[in-house]
């Protein structure tokens, strides 16, 4: 989507922000970009929203204003709960201050970070330490006084007697290096805190220094489990930035890309969540058909993992001569196992007793909190951008978008069961009627993008997946950044988990499918 | 009696790589002379140690998945013994250091490896542990976990594929097999240490900490209204 910015009187921001979601019902917060616009323009942010009834999308730019270095914003994370950790993720990064926000905190980076790593005219310093980072136990609120002037309180994040136990950084069923500061009562979640930026490694500024065919090979280490459609995204923003027309060879082969990259997430997700509640056996069930479907990827791009297959224009190679008759195995062998996986744990009484009921979330907060995904169709939200926004061959294949209203763990394990059978519903479609032509469109040797914004989104394996670009005509993009499935999910967590046991936090982390690195980037 | 050459099932020990520094090892222990008491418990006691060797999972990203697919049905590494996986540092043998290590990582690695109890390993797994691999330029992000902790077995890759892993573990195998576990890997006093007379915690506590165990801890401010009960004979 290229991008048409709306932007607003500093003084009128707030009202106007209420207007968009009020009257014309943008109530969806995609992401907010924090940008240096350069020297003269100074530092802003971008916000996307999109309207989940008609689901038109908007923009809208706002330049920070500065007092004794400090450059401010007001807030909107009073209208939309998502922008809680959106902002402070660009407080860490640019150190614009959020007028009216509770807690501007670092999200990401220590508290003894010296400056703002994404401003331009930050100092590269990549020296660390091994003494154990101070943290405040307050968060800051910044607001204007009657003669305008920025001053700052500060918010007290736990009582006196509260007790506090840190969930992770190293922990097992955090599914990585998450940390949640979780406040107790008894055995009763009172507060979540999350910290993030344990595996925090700067993609986006990397990015800026690089060349567009070199920024792919990063997007594969983001969610691991998706590396197609990281990939997707990144050289979908790319092409419509330089408008590369695609043959529909290459669209049949990503779709079916993609597919299979969520049926190996889907599969390696069923089998965790057995794991995170004690089942180890069918912890190994999906593990042993997960390899099947490595098989059939393989193949062609040669990794388990990491793939490396789409490019700029295109795909790296063209599929292997096997690929065909593999997959057409792969989809008939699949089908009976997820009715085993159902079988061995699905419908098993004790995961239901242990996953109903379990971290609810509603409709309204679940778009409030952007609760993309397979776990914000669990309440009902028609979120899935293959419907919504379809790209490549989604909307020329019969699928169904799979929603349930249980608003629960249980409801959010099921839509991704369902996903996989539709998964291979797509694929099955597909896979015979792959056309002749280039698996490449040739592309000069220097990749340049006219000047511009765009963003592009996919469906990751866990949510919403969007790559925004920023480009001033040069081989590198000025500014990149991913709007990542993890970081609305994190942020949920708080709400789902207020007033429930600390066991059941274990089972709703492993039931909403988060993948660290994809948060932290 | 010599320390005698690691010998693995199915592989010959001329088809492994890097030899020549496992035989320096050996080198080095031989100088001493070997004890045929102690040398032949010590073939003993490793021959156990090698073959239920605990890791401790720190997989911070990529590189854990594949480590997971390790423990499952299609490569099993149960077969060599690596199955046993512990999520505190008190129990386990080694620590698979398995994806990218951040500033913000650096002190909990660092504490995780502390906290182990001797003899312990560390295999770096995958470009990141080794040298930051892709991340390298980035501003958050360690050149590879060798400038933090010392490293026994470095895997590359990204990520290395499964049968990789198992390589590197069974080259961790063999250095351990060769060991004198009787006053060698079980007792790594350092000069410092064997000065002030404490254990290697209690140093790393004190770089910490402070030395604050030994003061007295006073109570103050004690409530009008607390009382001790005396209790009736």
């Amino acid at each position: 989507m290229k991008l048409e910015f709306l932007s607003f009187d500093f003084d009128k921001f707030a009202q106007e922000m209420q207007n968009l979601k009020d009257k014309k019902g943008f109530d969806y917060l995609v992401t907010i970009v924090g940008e240096d616009f350069g020297p003269e323009e100074g530092l802003g942010c971008v916000y996307i929203l999109e309207n989940t009834k008609t689901h038109e999308r908007c923009s809208v730019k706002q330049m920070a204003q500065t007092q004794n270095d400090t450059p401010y914003i007001p807030t909107v994370s009073n209208l939309w709960k998502v922008a809680d950790l959106l902002e402070r993720e660009v407080y860490d990064f640019y150190g614009i201050v959020f007028l009216g926000h509770k807690d501007m905190r670092r999200l990401f980076l220590r508290n003894d970070f010296k400056g703002h790593p994404f401003r331009k005219d930050w100092e590269f310093n990549d020296a660390y330490t091994l003494e154990d980072d101070v943290e405040p136990n307050y968060g800051l609120e910044y607001y204007l006084d009657k003669d305008g002037k920025l001053q700052c309180k500060q918010n007290k994040l736990f009582e006196a007697d509260d007790y506090v136990i840190n969930i992770g950084p190293q922990h097992p069923a955090t599914h990585g290096v998450l940390r949640l500061q979780t406040v107790l009562d008894g055995e009763t979640v009172k507060r979540i805190y999350p910290h993030f930026g344990y595996i925090h490694r700067g993609i986006e500024k990397m990015w800026e220094g690089m060349t567009y065919p070199q920024t792919l090979a990063l997007t594969d280490r983001l969610n691991y489990l998706g590396a197609m459609q990281h990939r997707h995204a990144l050289v979908g923003v790319i092409e419509e930035g330089m408008g590369v027309e695609l043959t529909d060879r290459i669209k049949y082969i990503r779709t079916i890309m993609d597919e299979l990259q969520r049926l190996d997430s889907h599969l390696l997700y069923t089998s965790c969540v057995a794991q995170d509640l004690g089942a180890l056996t069918a912890f190994l069930y999906g593990m042993r058909d997960r390899e099947h479907v490595l098989n059939c990827m393989e193949e062609t791009t040669g990794g388990r993992l990491i793939q490396n297959y789409y490019r700029i224009g295109g795909l790296q190679d063209d599929i292997d001569p096997n690929f065909v008759s593999n997959v057409k195995a792969l989809v008939k062998y699949l089908r009976p196992m997820i009715k085993e996986y159902m079988d061995v744990f699905g419908d098993n009484v004790i995961t239901h007793n242990r996953l109903e009921k379990c971290g609810p979330m509603s409709l309204e907060d679940c778009i409030s909190y952007a609760v993309t995904g397979p776990a914000g169709r669990a309440s009902g939200w028609k979120s899935d951008v293959r419907k919504n926004h379809p790209y490549d061959m989604y909307d020329k294949v019969e699928w169904e978008q799979c929603t349930l209203t249980g608003c629960d763990s249980m409801d959010r394990y099921l839509v991704h069961i369902n996903e996989m059978y539709q998964s291979l519903n797509i694929i099955e479609q597909l896979i015979d009627n792959i056309p002749e032509g280039d698996f490449y469109v040739k592309q000069k040797p220097i990749i340049k993008v006219p000047e511009g914004q765009w963003y592009y989104s996919v469906e990751g394996v866990a949510g919403e997946f969007g790559v925004y670009l920023d480009s001033r005509g040069d081989k590198s993009p000025y500014r990149m950044k991913m709007r990542p499935m993890g970081v609305s999910l994190v942020g949920a967590f708080d709400p789902m988990l207020r007033g429930q046991k600390i066991a059941d936090l274990i089972a709703t982390c492993a039931a909403i499918d988060v993948v660290i690195p994809d948060i932290d980037r | 009696m010599e320390v005698r050459k690691p010998h693995i099932k199915s592989i010959p020990y001329e088809e492994w790589n890097d030899n020549e520094s496992l035989e320096k090892i050996i080198d080095e222990l031989h100088e001493g002379g070997v004890n045929v008491v102690t040398g032949s418990l010590d073939q003993l006691i490793n021959w156990g140690r090698s073959n239920s060797l605990w890791s401790l999972t720190f997989a911070t990203s990529c590189c854990g998945i594949e480590f997971m697919a390790c423990g499952c049905s299609r490569y099993d590494f149960a077969r060599f013994g690596f199955e046993v996986t512990r999520n505190s540092p008190r129990q386990a043998d080694l620590i698979m250091c398995a994806g990218t290590i951040t500033h913000k990582m650096a002190p909990a690695l660092k504490r995780l490896y502390d906290q182990m109890a001797e003899p312990k390993y560390v295999v770096a797994v995958g470009g990141c542990a080794i040298s930051g691999g892709p991340f390298k330029s980035s501003y958050h992000v360690v050149k590879g976990i060798e400038e933090i902790i010392p490293v026994d077995v470095f895997i590359p890759g990204c990520p290395p594929r499964p049968e990789a892993i198992m390589y590197g573990m069974m080259q961790l195998q063999r250095k351990v097999k060769i060991e004198k576990f009787f006053g060698g890997a079980n007792h790594k006093q350092n000069a410092e240490e064997r000065e002030l007379g404490v254990s290697n915690e209690e140093l790393t506590f004190r770089n910490n900490l402070g030395d604050h165990r030994r003061e007295p801890i006073v109570v103050t401010e004690v409530p009008e209204d607390f009382k001790i009960e005396e209790v009736k004979a």
